[in-house]
């Protein structure tokens, strides 16, 4: 066990699958010699070769196509898009090949590609580099789409993605990759499909991922003041989505608010919803709320902080979980 | 019988094996020209903008170690291009660049503080596209091609006398959207000058693991549009070039790429650590061929640029400078409530809702 900042954990993962099995090749632009503009890359090109760990010319829909044809060939390529915007030239090859394959072929034809995604803002970004766009992969079916919100999940993820079948979207907070945390490679892993628990409470459930599990994790030990006792879940897994750790916490809270960076209309935050109260109707004591960015294009970096989460905002919509109207025996002081 | 007429008109679309040149590394007339010589006033034009252009980015650099840019993209060695190719624009001619350009900007009459304003932070886009006939400074790239030729062909369409010249990195010529905009230009005939500033990188990613043709000019044949190859650190002729480009397409002679072979003399943001993937004897190299010395030597050897117009010069471009610094050194107030004023013609209701709840926040 050590402490690595979650740019060390993904770069060990991607070093200890590199390891583990030849047919993993990591490529995108940037990735070779300068390690990727993160450095998450950084030094596998010297230790793997430039056979394994290669710069590509510079065009997104080019590095997943051919990641495609080298999944269907036996690889099991990484690749990387530099930041969450520069991936929209490749969300055909996304969309209409990497996520239908297999369907398409009757599960003849397995393509498991990891496209490696920085995403989110909150550092200052200039337009395009700072997207959420998880919904556009959720949305799709076919496609794995994971997020971590910490060092350890950064390295367990990263290797549960790179061994799974199906293709993935990997996520990677980019304001949280130099946040530090203990890692532990090797150590039993929760499971690619589940979400967790990071911190119990009894009053109320903050639903969050990625970047805002931090965020979440602030505001739950903020909300302490206001005699809250916050309850954090982290999904990790966006899609599949674990209704039943997510379930399991809503209905013993009562109630629940999910938190996100990317706006708010027709985003990840609303199948949240949906899902949390088609099954957890008759344990709810208001209605599921949301927390997300404006619904506006990210804004100039001046201007950021305004429409980020933080942890005012998520107390406020706490605040507004209808807790005149306390039902006995759920809930706080339960 | 077609394929026997297909090598003569081939060889007509490719470029020479030797970059156009009119002066050499050290600023002497080349002999046996291709390309015509602009005239005495362009040349102290020219040579007056890249020095202002020089001591700008120099600016912009150092405003951005005192953080007072959020990045920014040098392009200093660069400047026959960003300047010499603005240059040879008309005024009724439009320039889609890129987040490497502002000096390309500048030139073009953007002033300073709207130019950077993007990599200030305080919004995308500081200046009116329409008054400078300049499009929005463009990062997701490769895109703005597209962009140049649909405008130059609507101005075709609407018999306007416009062309479009778009500027495009080595990298970006990797891009989809490079070869289609090429393929349009080129089916349309479209009134539009792409010039791709070869700068030897894009980030750190050379030429050799971008492009296995002879040159990046050589796209062109394969669309049918007519290419060359320039030495880009000679102002000159970049200038000639993109100026026969420019009369050739107002003249319904339709699309020319360029390919301007330069240097990007720093890392490529101050974000970047470029000696993790080049020699400093390359750099060394080529700041032994830099474009503001060949003009200068020329014009001195000609006996055009004398003390008094270098220090008049001089004088200008840190004036120029001293404005921008003291743009940049006060600070901007957006008012939030623009985060939602844009988005659509009419402000929706959500949004509206979302307005109002951000100024309860912040009253
Ligand atoms: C579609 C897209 N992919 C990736 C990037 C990230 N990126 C920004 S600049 C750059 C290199 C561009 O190189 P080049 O086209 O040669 O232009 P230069 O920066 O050298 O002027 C990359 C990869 C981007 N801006 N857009
Ligand atoms: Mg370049």
């Amino acid at each position: 066990m050590s402490a690595l900042s979650m740019s060390g954990a993904l770069n060990r993962a991607l070093a200890d699958a590199l390891e583990a099995d030849d047919r993993v090749l990591v490529f995108g632009e940037d990735v070779g010699p300068l390690g990727g503009v993160f450095r998450i890359t950084d030094g596998l090109a010297a230790r793997f070769g430039d056979r394994r760990v290669f710069d590509t010319p510079l065009a997104e829909s080019g590095i997943v196509g051919t990641a495609i044809g080298m999944a269907m060939n036996g690889m099991r390529p990484v690749v990387e898009m530099q930041f969450d915007a520069f991936a929209y030239p490749a969300f055909e090859q996304i969309t209409s090949h990497l996520a239908k394959m297999r369907n398409r072929t009757r599960g003849k034809v397995e393509v498991p590609v990891v496209i490696r995604i920085p995403y989110g803002g909150g550092i200052g970004g200039v337009e395009h580099h700072c997207d959420s766009s998880e919904a556009y992969y959720t949305h799709t079916s076919g496609l794995r789409v994971v997020t971590p919100g910490t060092p350890q999940d950064a390295y367990d993820l990263l290797r549960d993605a790179i061994d799974s079948p199906d293709p993935v979207i990997f996520l990677e907070p980019k304001r949280r990759y130099w946040s530090k945390g203990e890692v532990t490679p090797g150590a039993d892993r929760v499971g690619f499909d589940r979400a967790v628990v990071r911190r119990p409470g009894r009053d109320v459930t903050l639903i969050a991922y990625g970047p805002m599990v931090a965020t979440a994790l602030e505001t739950a030990e903020a909300a302490t003041e206001e005699g809250w006792d916050v309850e954090v879940v982290d999904l990790r897994s966006l899609s599949p989505f674990d209704d039943e750790t997510v379930c399991a916490s809503v209905r013993r809270t009562g109630r629940a608010v999910v938190v996100h960076e990317a706006s708010g209309f027709g985003g990840y935050g609303a199948e949240v919803v949906a899902r949390v109260t088609e099954r957890c109707f008759h344990h709810l004591h208001a209605p599921v709320l949301r927390v997300t960015g404006f619904d506006i294009p990210y804004p100039p970096p001046k201007l950021e902080e305004h429409h980020l989460p933080g942890v005012d905002r998520i107390l406020d919509a706490i605040g507004r979980l209808q807790w005149d109207d306390e039902v006995v025996g759920a809930g706080r002081g339960a | 019988m077609v394929r026997t007429s297909l090598p003569a008109r081939e060889r007509s679309l490719l470029p020479t094996d030797e970059p156009l040149s009119l002066l050499t590394k050290t600023g002497e007339p080349v002999a046996d020209p291709v390309l015509e010589m602009p005239g005495d006033d362009v040349l102290l034009e020219l040579h007056r903008k890249m020095v202002v252009g020089r001591r700008f980015d120099t600016q912009a650099t150092a405003l951005t170690r005192q953080g007072r840019l959020a990045v920014y993209p040098s392009s200093r060695g660069q400047e026959a291009c960003e300047v010499g190719a603005v240059l040879a624009l008309r005024e009724q001619d439009w320039l889609f660049p890129t987040y490497r350009d502002s000096v390309a900007l500048v030139t073009r009459g953007v002033p300073a503080g709207e130019t950077l304003t993007l990599l200030q932070g305080g919004w995308h886009l500081g200046y009116d596209p329409y008054e400078h006939r300049v499009g929005p400074q463009c990062t997701p790239l490769a895109t703005n091609t597209l962009h140049a030729v649909g405008l130059a062909q609507a101005a075709s369409l609407k018999g306007e006398d416009t062309v479009a010249l778009v500027l495009v990195g080595d990298g970006a010529t990797s891009e989809g959207d490079t070869h289609e905009a090429l393929n349009f230009a080129g089916v349309w005939k479209a009134p539009v000058v792409f010039l791709v500033q070869n700068n030897g990188y894009a980030i750190s990613v050379p030429m050799s693991k971008q492009n296995a043709a002879p040159s990046l000019a050589h796209k062109g044949v394969g669309y049918g549009v007519p290419s060359v190859l320039v030495d880009g650190n000679d102002p000159a002729a970049v200038y000639a070039v993109v100026r026969d480009a420019v009369r050739t397409a107002a003249e319904g002679g339709g699309p020319t790429l360029v390919e301007a072979l330069t240097y990007r003399v720093e890392a490529h943001t101050n974000a970047d650590d470029a000696t993790r993937y080049r020699d400093a004897d390359e750099v060394a190299a080529w700041l032994d061929r830099d474009p503001v010395d060949r003009i200068e030597s020329h014009l001195a050897a000609k006996g055009l640029l004398d003390d008094a117009r270098r220090a008049a010069v001089a004088q200008e471009a840190e004036a120029f400078a001293a404005s921008v610094r003291e743009v940049m050194n006060t600070d901007v107030e957006v008012d939030p409530a623009e985060l939602f004023a844009h988005v659509y013609a009419q402000p929706t209701s959500h949004l509206q809702e979302q307005a109002a709840m951000l100024a309860e926040e912040l009253a």
